[in-house]
């Protein structure tokens, strides 16, 4: 399998540290030193809809496949206005695809979660070119009245699609069932026999355990990856590791080893966009012309779960 | 000085980005050694992971200077 075509989109409105600090007890020096976020762009105007298909549109262009061609759509979403139908169904015509698709949720580490489902069906002859969408707007479930969560987040799209290829070389998925470090918990309806009803309650985070199982899982997933094929981190030319925050990014390399350059971050101007964070940043790194073939990536992500995932690329086009 | 104080200085001493002389048992690691709380859990990741020990809550929540966490690894890896 291999990544022919890349897109992403963010919201129109960028939104400071200093802006949130106008109503929130925080300030852009306690921000960006424990975070790495300057900025974050908050859906506004536009909805998350209009994200993912822009970002959709741009990676097909990109691919020069036209949408008859793609045979499946996978979708990675934590949560939208929609519990049900999901969301490759609402974008799958605005798109003008027509084949059939699904949507996972698996938090942050959904995009390479969705990249190995993606590879098993083209190995297995299901689909022969996939568009993943990992679309995303974590802001819409934080609590804004206090400043923990929400200076963390921000919204946005990444898109690739995928053909046959042999660029795609290796994944370790890993899940350890901990919720309370993070969830989000949505109330539903309630029924006259229910007795044990939850209000909904926006996102509750544990940052120190969370920070450190973070850390402790991802280096794991990736020394593994390293390990099975026979690689050390001189090999890798970049770590693509998920944009949650500047500190865990610090904290993996210290455990990993290599310079800070083969690093690369986006979280600066875009917080955390969940599960599009990689492929966003992916997009960006393709266009401005960083990637070039034969690069050994690893791309490696976390999230509530808790879940975390490392695959290893050799970069081609 | 151990081999495993030597180990612990070092690895602090590169997490903090500071010279290894500046690392001794004293040395509060908020008031001197410029660490935040994030800091902290960096550092506890780190040598958790260095020495494969496992600290409690209350035992990093406790240690305030760099012989804390000198004695707390100790601890941990005191053969019987």
């Amino acid at each position: 399998m291999k990544i022919i075509g890349t897109g992403s989109a963010v919201p129109s409105l960028t939104v400071t540290n200093d802006d949130l600090a106008a109503f929130l007890d925080t300030n852009d020096a306690w921000i960006s030193s424990r975070t790495g976020i300057q900025a974050r762009h908050l859906l506004s105007t536009e909805s998350l809809y209009d994200l993912a298909v822009d970002a959709a549109d741009k990676a097909i262009k990109a691919s020069g496949l036209r949408t008859d061609q793609i045979d499946f759509l996978l979708v990675s979403n934590v949560a939208n206005q929609h519990v049900t139908p999901g969301l490759s169904c609402i974008i799958q015509k605005r798109i003008g695809v027509t084949c059939a698709g699904l949507d996972i949720n698996v938090a942050c580490a959904g995009f390479v979660n969705a990249l190995m489902l993606a590879d098993s069906m083209i190995k297995a002859g299901h689909a022969k070119n996939i568009l993943i969408v990992c679309a995303e707007e974590p802001t819409k479930y934080c609590d804004w009245h206090e400043r923990d969560c929400s200076v963390l987040f921000g919204d946005g799209a990444g898109a690739v699609v995928l053909t046959e290829g042999t660029a795609f070389k290796d994944v370790k998925l890993t899940m350890i069932s901990d919720r309370d470090v993070l969830y989000y918990e949505r109330g539903m309806e309630t029924t006259p026999f229910e007795q044990h009803y939850v209000k909904g309650q926006p996102l509750v985070m544990k940052g120190k355990e969370l920070f450190k199982t973070a850390v402790t899982e991802s280096a794991k997933d990736i020394q593994n990856v390293l390990d099975y094929n026979h690689l050390t981190h001189e090999d890798i030319t970049w770590f693509m590791l998920h944009q949650a925050n500047k500190r865990i990014i610090e904290s993996i390399r210290h455990i990993i080893g290599g310079p800070e350059e083969k690093y690369p971050t986006v979280i600066e101007k875009y917080g955390n966009t969940s599960s599009a964070s990689i492929p966003i940043m992916l997009d960006e790194m393709l266009r401005a012309g960083k990637i070039k073939a034969g690069d050994k990536i690893i791309m490696s992500a976390f999230g509530a779960g808790f879940v975390s995932a490392a695959c290893l690329w050799d970069w081609e086009f | 000085m151990s081999k495993i104080q030597d180990k612990a200085r070092a690895l602090i001493a590169s997490k903090m980005k500071l010279d290894e002389s500046e690392i001794t048992p004293e040395k509060h690691l908020f008031n001197d050694l410029g660490a935040d709380s994030l800091d902290f859990v960096e550092l506890s990741v780190l040598l958790e992971r260095e020495f494969n020990v496992k600290f409690t809550e209350t035992e990093t929540a406790n240690a305030k200077t760099v012989g804390d966490l000198y004695e707390l690894i100790e601890k941990y890896t005191k053969k019987p």
